[in-house]
């Protein structure tokens, strides 16, 4: 738990922190509004510690399936230009983006 | 005044039968409710995309194969909206975001490919809270859809598009997804018959997804028996989807005559009494008297205890969220859908989820991100996780005692532009519904009268996993109890 | 070594030649009071018919974005659907490498990336399909195992502009027909200890790989990578220092040298009073360098969760006990079953696994074939393949050798051909004339040189040994010439020495 000075369940820097994880760009006003809006939702899910839920299996299917695969057999792929038409750029039958380290 | 016309064309039933024996053409049904679309889609605002030609086509063929003797399924000729959360070949399908706008997927999901084989028309993309995020279809991007029983009030969400259509007699069924209760609270809020069917009952291949493990696709209907239909030609095992159920639909119409004699009818008393703030008087009293009709029917009712449904809401607004930050990773302008310019790869990403993505929906990203970051995850998803595996153990032995459970579906009818302006307000709208989600259980909305203002209210019926069957036997007697009672 | 015939000594164990397994190691090795500390990461590409997700080709080569579907493209909606082929290998491989082969779950770890669909790579974390197990190398060293896990491989960026490198490019083209291809990660303790040991890990596992037929393992065509975490320490201490993980090394030769640069490069940061930092550097082959994998280090937070959409992989133990069953032999019991029978080192028996000339090796000695013989031939004169031959062919041509009817340069001859064009040892060694000369035709030849050659044939019985072989070889150089190559080179020494006598 980040416990900042005024007591918030979490602070500007977290919240400026998460949205660099999930590529946002939050502004100033933002930032501060999830701050707020964030700290109320995760303080109600810290009432989930007063309960006492031991070493109890995370859930996981509710009718518990398991194995489920498909054999090794080629489908049809889908038609390139219609999956190219869907695309912002595209080049020499590629997906086209801006480089991987361009100028910040 | 009211836009509120449900099967206004007659229901699935009715039309599918009268197509069937050539006595009303696919052509002239589709024909109709296009028109009444026409006539009252401006202030409704149910749709994001109209398939007018789509549909006038599947039509014409379809009554070209009923001209031929062909058995042209169980939904001949009948209406349908489609959350646009479901992808159609070749048809925008826009979660109600920016940044999927003009998007036209390169397939269909299983759902749509079931109910055109069962001879079904989709009319229409229905309008929804961006990714399904919300309980009011105020946060599409494209515009709040307006409930036809009243237009000052929200239709409920996220599936409110999918409501109002039906509400409005645009098409006398449609398809919404249930994450927390985005069919049944709508279904509530509009005076319909609202399905969640057991999780992996129905395929989600083709739903965009957002919380993978807590979504399932559900009717819409204006009866109970359509939305039984509805269901039997939607469920079903599909290999595309690893969490679906390995077993065909269920006959859930077999017993809707059935009766409730002798049925075993739970109250969650946590759901009933004074530990969830802001239930409505009309809204408990509504449910009470649903309670009563059963007993009068010859079921028992009894209360029992889901102590942890009392943290339903936190555990749901971790891992919905948590498993919504990752699905919706994916928008980042590379393959389909919005581009922002950028230097860089990154900065491109960036900018082009920042401008495409509403205000609700990042909100989410966020606090889903933060509940899997190093050092909590522990704490919020992972602590999420367990309490739905306890509150799977609490159900598992409630239902050894009873055969269904019987709760408010909404806290409240439906409420005005604006009303739950904080986010924390607008979750705890979904206090009912989402139990079923967070364990995988089915459950139903049922219309059961009207509250002080004159809006329809609705009342949940849950059941154990795959339980459908006697689900829907249940809402068939609350359907005939409350019409007797109209 | 230049004379086959001579490679093998009596022993059996000197090696027949010196192992190229490619260019020298040109970095100076690690100063004695250091000591390397290395794990490995390898991505081993499935080469099942479809990829892991869905039912696109799993092919190389094809024309880009033609192997796609919503799947593998991450197009919102769809879900995955594991191959079973996919689960079962990873099992083999698992039992090969000694792991507890476990109930799995698949699990999502988030991170941004053009070449990943979804923005997440779908793969397992805290329940991986195998766990705990080790491998040994030929000389013994047993390296363990920490996991092998399932994973899906990303697509692939080509960068446009600038001199073609990443960080001057002026834009990228994604092909995402790589996308989804099936992984196998195995990610070995950091128990390596020198930049040999690492190069032999990889070389044995690529052989249980090829041996299990789970995967091509070709590292020049990208269907096996290799990642090497790699931190120094002060010989003796058993501390574990900060650590560099090298990526981007595209042959068993070139791991050595990475190893070898890094470790170098920490121990002279460790001597200027300075200290490496913790991340991650690209191999540049051409500079023979490593270099900083970024240019800004934002903390990496992946984000594991189970993947909500595939179901726990729980294999039975009928599954397990099938695995085991059909389980082929692996290249360390080759190679022993190989010494044997060829009376070879293991250096050249692990030669012969690594060529995947084993198995031919053993049938032909199984057809009959003295061991010996095959290894000097498969070792030295068939190095780029066995062509056309077969073993029983092969079987009949050694036999022919060993029974004196063709000289070791005919058969070499004889061996040539039949690789290039098949056919049998003896239709060919007629063709081309080759009959075993008789050796009182020799007699006669030795008999006419030691009158001319007076002085060299006293030398020949001399004291002086080293004087003898050069005379010897003057001999048998000699009748070489006058028969033109045809005559046994054993024979003859046979008859030279039966005369000295």
């Amino acid at each position: 738990m980040t416990e900042s000075a005024d007591d918030q369940v979490l602070s500007r820097d977290d919240v400026a922190h998460v949205a660099r994880l999930a590529m946002l760009e939050l502004t100033d006003q933002e930032i501060d509004l999830f701050t707020v809006q964030l700290g109320d939702v995760l303080e109600t899910a810290n009432a989930m510690n007063a309960l006492d839920l031991g070493d109890i299996e995370p859930f996981h299917h509710p009718l518990g399936l398991t194995n489920v695969t498909r054999p090794d057999e080629v489908r049809p792929s889908l038609d390139r230009e219609e999956v190219l038409s869907q695309a912002p750029a595209v080049e020499d039958d590629r997906f086209r983006v801006p480089p991987a380290l361009g100028e910040e | 005044m009211t836009h509120a016309q449900p099967a206004a064309f007659g229901t699935a039933h009715s039309i599918a039968a009268a197509v069937r024996s050539g006595e009303r053409t696919a052509a002239s049904v589709v024909d109709e409710h296009l028109a009444r679309i026409d006539a009252a889609e401006g202030e409704v605002n149910a749709y994001n995309h109209v398939m007018a030609a789509e549909a006038r086509a599947a039509a014409a063929d379809l009554d070209v194969r009923i001209a031929a003797g062909e058995d042209v399924g169980p939904l001949a000729g009948v209406p349908v909206t489609l959350k646009d959360n479901m992808c159609t070949r070749g048809v925008p399908t826009t979660c109600s975001s920016k940044i999927l706008e003009g998007w036209h997927p390169p397939y269909s999901a299983t759902v749509v490919d079931r109910l055109a084989a069962a001879g079904a028309i989709a009319v229409g993309k229905a309008n929804l809270d961006e990714f399904a995020m919300g309980s009011s279809t105020e946060n599409s991007a494209f515009g709040p859809t307006r409930n036809p029983h009243n237009l000052g009030t929200v239709p409920g969400g996220s599936s409110g598009g999918s409501a109002a259509a039906v509400a409005a007699g645009f098409s006398p069924l449609s398809l919404g997804s249930d994450t927390g209760g985005s069919i049944r609270q709508p279904a509530s809020f509009c005076g319909l018959v609202g399905v969640k069917p057991t999780y992996g009952a129905v395929s989600r291949y083709g739903l965009i997804a957002f919380g993978s493990s807590l979504d399932q696709i559900g009717p819409f209907a204006t009866d109970v028996a359509d939305a039984a239909l509805s269901y039997e030609v939607i469920a079903g095992h599909d290999e595309r989807d690893s969490t679906s159920v390995a077993q065909p639909a269920l006959a859930v119409s077999s017993k809707l005559d059935a009766g409730v004699e002798g049925l075993r009818v739970g109250i969650i008393s946590e759901m009933v009494g004074g530990s969830i703030e802001g239930l409505a008087p009309d809204v408990l009293a509504r449910t009470t008297a649903a309670a009563d009709a059963l007993v009068a029917a010859g079921a028992t009712v009894d209360e029992c205890s889901i102590p942890t449904s009392i943290h339903g809401i936190a555990a749901y607004y971790m891992v919905a969220p948590a498993e919504a930050s990752s699905n919706l990773a994916r928008f980042d302008g590379v393959r389909y859908g919005l581009r922002e310019d950028g230097n860089n790869t990154a900065a491109m990403n960036t900018a082009s989820r920042t401008a495409g993505f509403g205000d609700e929906v990042k909100r989410r990203i966020m606090l889903g991100t933060y509940a899997l970051s190093a050092g909590y995850r522990d704490a919020y998803y992972g602590k999420a996780q367990q309490v739905r595996a306890k509150m799977a153990e609490e159900f598992a032995s409630v239902y050894e005692r009873f055969d269904v459970l019987l709760t408010p579906t909404a806290p409240s009818t439906a409420f005005a532009f604006g009303a739950k302006a904080d986010p924390m307000a607008m979750y705890l709208n979904d206090v009912y519904t989402i139990p079923s989600n967070l364990v995988g259980h089915p459950a139903i909305s049922v219309p059961f009268g009207a509250g002080d203002d004159g809006m329809p209210i609705g009342v949940q019926v849950l059941a154990p996993l795959m339980g459908e069957v006697v689900m829907f036997q249940v809402a068939a007697e609350l359907e005939r109890a409350a019409g007797g009672a109209a | 070594m230049s004379d086959a015939s001579t490679g093998v000594s009596a022993s059996g164990m000197a090696p027949v030649v010196m192992i190229d397994r490619g260019p020298d190691i040109h970095e100076p090795s690690i100063p004695d009071d250091w000591e390397l500390v290395c794990g490995l990461e390898v991505h081993v590409e499935l080469s099942t018919a479809t990829k892991l997700f869905c039912g696109c080709a799993n092919a190389f080569g094809a024309e880009p974005n033609t192997n796609v579907c919503p799947t593998c493209l991450g197009l919102p909606g769809s879900l995955p659907v594991i191959n079973e082929k996919a689960v079962t290998d990873a099992m083999r491989l698992g039992r090969a490498l000694n792991c507890t082969v476990q109930p799995a779950v698949m699990a999502r770890k988030n991170y941004f990336y053009p070449d990943m669909p979804k923005d997440f790579q779908t793969s397992q974390y805290d329940k991986p399909t195998n766990e705990n197990g080790w491998l040994d190398l030929p000389d013994g060293t047993r390296i363990n195992v920490e996991r092998a896990h399932i994973e899906e491989d990303t697509g692939k960026s080509t960068h446009v502009g600038g001199d073609g490198r990443i960080s001057s490019a002026e834009y990228s083209l994604i092909d995402y027909n790589r996308a989804g291809v099936p992984l196998l990660e195995i990610v070995s303790r950091p128990d390596i200890r020198t930049a040999e040991e690492a190069k032999a890990y990889v070389s044995e596992l690529r052989g249980i790989v090829l041996a299990l037929g789970v995967s091509d393992a070709r590292m020049e065509e990208g269907s096996m990578r290799v990642d090497a975490n790699i931190s120094v320490r002060p010989r003796g201490t058993d501390e574990l220092r900060l650590r560099c993980e090298v990526k981007n090394i595209n042959s068993i030769s070139s791991l050595g040298r990475a190893i070898q640069h890094e470790a170098n490069r920490h121990i002279d940061l460790y001597l200027t009073g300075d200290r490496p930092i913790q991340e991650t550097r690209h191999w540049d082959e051409e500079a023979g360098r490593t270099r900083s994998g970024r240019s800004k280090e934002d903390a990496e937070d992946y984000r594991y969760f189970p993947e909500p959409d595939l179901v726990p992989l729980e294999p039975s133990a009928e599954e397990l006990q099938a695995i085991d069953e059909s389980m082929p032999q692996l290249p360390a019991a080759i190679r022993s079953e190989l010494m044997t029978a060829a009376e070879i080192g293991v250096e050249d028996a692990g030669l012969l696994v690594d060529r995947g000339d084993a198995v031919f090796a053993l049938e032909a000695i199984g057809a009959g074939a003295d061991g010996s013989r095959v290894a000097v031939h498969l070792i030295n004169n068939l190095a780029d393949g066995v062509g056309a031959l077969t073993p029983a062919s092969f079987a009949e041509l050694v036999a022919m050798e060993t029974g004196g009817d063709l000289s070791s340069t005919q058969t070499k001859e004889v061996l040539a051909e039949m690789a290039g064009t098949g056919g049998s040892a003896k239709d060919i060694a007629a063709a081309k004339g080759f009959e075993a000369m008789d050796t009182g035709e020799l007699d006669g030849l030795i008999d006419g040189l030691i009158a001319d050659h007076a002085d060299e044939w006293s030398r020949f019985c001399g004291d002086d040994e080293g004087d003898a072989k050069k005379m010897a070889g003057f001999f048998t150089g000699q009748i070489m010439k006058a028969t033109r190559g045809q005559a046994d080179g054993k024979v003859v020494a046979q008859l030279l020495n039966a005369r000295k006598g």
